[in-house]
């Protein structure tokens, strides 16, 4: 089995050592993949995928992202989202009033999905990684992190945040000169969470991640 | 458990699909599952059944696409009166209020799409089932577009779920989703299956047997 012990490279990061067989998850090439520098990515040599990318301070800038993606995860739920102004009456609605309006209407397949979505994978993937890279960090194991991690990357495709931006664009369009739509204080947070998981996303070294919290055989 | 040992074999390592760790499956390639010793998930040399898998999921789509576009996905009631909203005559509303890059958005999300998913996935898998060896690069590049792109036919339910949010609330209009979306949200979830269950690696396999 791969050793687990730690390499310190010349930039004092804890490196992977060099060397270790992965196989291309697109084309299945074998690649013995070898030193890679910070900031720097190893390409499969047939298919041209991604093997590996080694990315600086990794662990805390995931961890920051995550946890200021939680953060703004709670604001974007607790807080409302737009209201409606039209001919003086004023509507508020939070990020689920329409998943709720969906359900009452009688399309819960489409109210599950939108719910799915918008609320639940982002949850899901935001806390996932704060369940694993918290412990990291702080140098505890926790039970369970094996499991968590594996679910992040079950979730990642299901969550569609910035989709949603699109879809609050082309409605704004939508209801232009019939009613003035007023942005609340999630919608900001919102906007922002996007940017926020997405560089948490990127800036999460996987293969570093299970070395260190998969199971010892 | 190492490839240099000498009972091991490059052939019999598979890439767990969870974790990425290569595992030596026992019992050799065309063995049965095996579990990650890393992470647990059950490790497959390729996705099981995944052309069967795929045909079943694109087909389905296909079928759920007819009723999506011709459906309306919203209904507007006001003063009494309603107006409904295909998928196709929201993104021409955009385009005849003047909205041409957004309705070009929508249009691209919404109907080409899907489309162009259903597309690439049935030419995908025809190529595999052809054992073709035809640009698989390319081919392979196609497959992470297809994966890509498909979240972003969700736009259109969004539109209805804020809509109905906004105006379902007031008591001047009132705004109802329709049953073209319940078949639009169908076909966005079954081609985002779909993609899953393709595995890229069968364009190599093909592309290597008949290049020896």
């Amino acid at each position: 089995m791969f050793k687990l012990s730690a390499v310190t490279s010349a930039d004092g990061e804890l490196a992977i050592p060099p060397g270790w067989l992965t196989l291309c998850h697109a084309c299945d090439l074998p690649s013995r993949v070898g030193a890679v520098p910070v900031g720097g990515t190893a390409f499969c040599p047939r298919c041209g995928s991604v093997l590996y990318k080694r990315i600086r301070d990794s662990l805390d800038r995931t961890l920051a992202l995550a946890l200021g993606g939680l953060f703004l995860f709670i604001a974007s739920n607790a807080f409302p989202f737009l209201a409606l102004k039209m001919q003086g009456n004023v509507t508020h609605t939070t990020l689920s009033t329409g998943v709720r309006a969906l359900y009452e209407q009688g399309t819960p397949i489409v109210a599950s999905l939108v719910l799915l979505t918008t609320i639940v994978a982002p949850f899901l993937q935001i806390s996932s990684l704060i369940f694993v890279l918290a412990p990291l960090r702080l140098g505890v194991r926790v039970p369970g992190q094996a499991r968590m991690f594996r679910l992040l990357r079950r979730v990642q495709p299901w969550s569609m945040m910035e989709v949603f931006i699109m879809g609050i664009l082309v409605s704004l369009v939508k209801l232009l000169g019939m009613a003035q739509i007023v942005p609340g204080i999630a919608l900001w947070s919102f906007v922002l969470l996007i940017p926020t998981l997405a560089a948490a996303t990127s800036s999460l070294d996987a293969e570093w991640v299970w070395r260190r919290v998969g199971l010892k055989p | 458990m190492t490839p240099d040992s000498a009972t091991s074999r490059i052939e019999d390592f598979a890439s767990c699909h969870d974790c990425g760790l290569a595992v030596e499956l026992e019992g050799g390639a065309h063995h049965g599952a095996t579990h990650c010793p890393r992470c647990r998930a059950v490790v497959h040399r390729r996705k099981p059944d995944s052309l069967n898998r795929t045909w079943a999921l694109v087909i389905t789509a296909a079928l759920l696409y007819v009723p999506a576009n011709i459906f309306p996905v919203m209904k507007v009631i006001s003063l009494g009166k309603a107006q409904e909203d295909t998928i196709l005559s929201g993104a021409i509303y955009l385009l005849v209020h003047g909205m041409w890059p957004l309705a070009l958005i929508v249009f691209f999300a919404s109907v080409v799409v899907p489309l162009l998913k259903l597309i690439a996935l049935t030419f995908l898998l025809i190529s595999v089932q052809r054992s073709s060896s035809w640009r698989p690069v390319e081919r392979t590049k196609l497959y992470h577009i297809v994966e890509a792109v498909g979240r972003w036919s969700m736009t259109d339910i969004y539109v209805v779920t804020i809509l109905v949010a906004l105006v379902s609330l007031g008591n001047l209009a009132t705004i109802e989703a329709g049953l073209g979306a319940v078949y639009f949200a169908g076909v966005v979830v079954m081609t985002m299956i779909a993609a899953e269950s393709f595995d890229p690696r069968l364009i190599w396999d093909r592309a290597r047997e008949t290049h020896g």
